[in-house]
């Protein structure tokens, strides 16, 4: 089954996680501009960042037959930081429009503070200038009010929700959310967001209509196999496979798709230009053919495995 | 290269004109209008990142007229490869390079360093439109220093400005690294006029580790040793006319019909004596460089 990660933070992780997202069946992933763990301090380093996932993370993704894209943002934590917020600001229209850009994100609050809420409004501005759809970042801490919030102020602005994903729900939000018109992502990532056990138990109460899940990995703990393996405990807990389909797959492209620069010919034939450049040297996505899929020990074999030619 | 680059504007035009829809056109007449406002550089920006969602990412399948009227407007230009999106970024940045071509590569400058992929190749293939200085000099030695193959090969592939303006370390080190990454070499404009025994005795000690590695070697990189080796080298070569693939057999024999006269005639002589049919292959012109693939 192709699976797309609507969620990932590659910039953060090793070639053995491209191998083994695209072995899982992941033909495309989405990198929304995050925090980075270290806090920082200057515009330039977020200008260099910002041109790491618009650029040469794209052609790292590439290399294993993946397709990438990327949000651009000022994240919530990082809004704190007045001075440095400003000069992002500044910078980010200049972002928004690169190729491969599907959202404005992850956006939203951390600890509800004003600044936040500021940056927060300035970006759905951005986003409706730009007419691009926007992730939201669910605080992580006074969830369910912070969510909320969230919604009343894209709603204060004038945003449609059919074109903002909230994202890293839990039983506590999905209701609202969905009831709102939004789209409903949830993160599987271990001990601080879903379980998949418990994801697959809301699918069988909420159905596929509008939920996507997401790895949402990064520096931390987390698995670059969330969406694979939601995937497969779904279909074997007897979630039928066309909404897994749609869960793992065909949501994520129907909300981010919105932006234009998301289309299933990307990794199913792609264009002639792409094959030239991005896919160069790499025979997996070229003339539409499915992506590799290894034995799931493949890694494990290769960990065994002595020789290093 | 002003009255070159107004050639080359209004080659660009053309190929545009005749392949977009009258909308389209107007659109980027617009926009190349907003050139000189108050907002000049965020307008720049915008315009730059709207081109491909506005006039799409074809390619532009030059025909050999067109390709013709480029190499008349800039010597040895060639666009065969270029994008509409391409096509219509180029036709803003030569514009503005025209305009104030002290201040140009400033803003190359800039524009290289928040460039997406297909924004980095567009930049630097278009080299041969741009006005030479030290800052631009530096900015290519930036664009060479990628990762990224496709953007390497940007500056390095079908673009005469590499020949032209490259010191020898900097044309050197292009061609090995052409070959470090697997890219190829034919592409390049004036491999064989740029030639060096420096490049020789890099690509041989380069060929050498490549055999202790235990891996291949492709038969492109003799085309820059044979007119440059040293009797040092003629073993080197020896071992290549002997290799099981075709290609690299006939690389040999191409590279020691190059060699300067002096240098071990005896030898090579004797070696090129084992292959008489390529020999004469390579003396009729129907093996060549060109044709060993």
């Amino acid at each position: 089954m192709m699976l797309i990660d609507p969620h990932t933070h590659m910039i953060s992780r090793t070639t053995d996680d491209y191998e083994a997202m695209a072995a899982s069946g992941v033909v495309a992933l989405i990198e929304p501009a995050f925090w980075i763990g270290q806090p920082r301090t200057h515009v330039a380093t977020y200008i260099d960042y910002l041109s790491s996932i618009v650029g040469f993370e794209r052609f790292r993704a590439a290399q294993f037959g993946i397709r990438h894209y990327c949000t651009i943002g000022l994240n919530s934590k990082e809004a704190n930081n007045e001075e440095l917020a400003e000069a992002v600001m500044e910078i980010l229209p200049r972002f928004a429009l690169k190729e491969g850009v599907v959202a404005i994100g992850e956006i939203g609050y951390d600890e509800q503070t004003p600044l936040e809420d500021k940056y927060f409004r300035a970006q759905l501005e951005l986003a409706k200038e730009l007419d691009l759809p926007v992730m939201i970042h669910t605080p992580h801490r006074d969830k369910k009010r912070g969510t909320t919030r969230s919604m009343d102020v894209c709603e204060e602005h004038g945003m449609d929700p059919g074109k903002i994903v909230v994202d890293h729900n839990n039983e506590e939000t999905v209701r609202e959310v969905l009831d709102r018109g939004y789209w409903a992502a949830f993160s599987i990532y271990p001990s601080t967001k879903m379980g998949n056990v418990r994801m697959v138990e809301i699918l069988q109460e909420y159905g596929a209509n509008r939920i996507m899940v997401d790895s949402a990995c990064d520096w931390g703990i987390s698995e670059p196999l969330g969406v694979a393996k939601t995937a497969r405990l779904a279909l074997e807990r007897g979630v039928p496979e066309e909404q897994v389909r749609l869960v793992c797959y065909q949501n994520a492209l129907d909300a981010y798709g919105q932006s234009g620069q998301m289309k299933e010919e990307h990794w199913l034939n792609p264009p002639p230009i792409d094959q030239r450049t991005v896919y160069e040297g790499n025979s997996i996505l070229r003339g539409g053919r499915d992506p590799l899929v290894e034995d799931s020990g493949s890694k494990q074999h290769r960990r065994d495995d002595l020789i290093i030619e | 290269m002003t009255s070159n680059n107004t050639q080359a504007i209004i080659e660009i035009e053309n190929w545009l004109q005749r392949r977009l829809s009258n909308e389209q056109w107007h659109w980027l007449q617009e926009r190349r209008e907003l050139n000189g406002n108050e907002n000049a550089n965020r307008d720049l920006h915008i315009t730059l990142g709207l081109i491909p969602r506005k006039l799409g990412r074809d390619d532009l399948e030059l025909s050999d007229s067109e390709l013709a009227g480029a190499n008349s407007a800039r010597k040895n230009w060639d666009p065969s490869s270029w994008t509409v999106d391409c096509a219509a970024r180029m036709l803003v940045l030569a514009q503005l390079a025209d305009q104030d071509q002290a201040g140009f590569a400033d803003v190359l400058a800039d524009l290289c360093r928040t460039a997406d992929l297909a924004e980095s190749i567009t930049l630097y293939s278009g080299l041969p439109l741009y006005p030479a200085s030290a800052k631009l000099d530096a900015q290519i030695g930036e664009g060479l220093r990628t990762n990224i193959r496709a953007v390497f090969e940007s500056i390095a592939h079908n673009n005469p400005y590499p020949a032209e303006f490259f010191d020898q370390n900097r044309w050197n080190h292009m061609v090995l690294k052409a070959l470090f990454i697997g890219s190829r070499l034919a592409p390049i404009q004036g491999l064989d006029d740029r030639a060096n025994a420096e490049l020789a005795l890099i690509l041989r000690d380069y060929a050498h580790e490549r055999w202790a590695a235990g891996r291949e070697i492709t038969p492109e990189l003799w085309r820059c040793v044979g007119r440059f080796a040293t009797a040092d080298m003629i073993d080197d070569l020896e071992r290549v006319t002997q290799s099981d693939i075709n290609t690299e057999r006939q690389a040999g024999l191409l590279a020691l019909s190059q060699t300067p006269k002096g240098v071990a005639d005896q030898r090579i002589a004797e070696i090129l004596a084992k292959f008489p049919t390529q020999v004469e292959q390579i003396a009729d012109g129907t093996l060549t460089w060109d044709t060993n693939h």
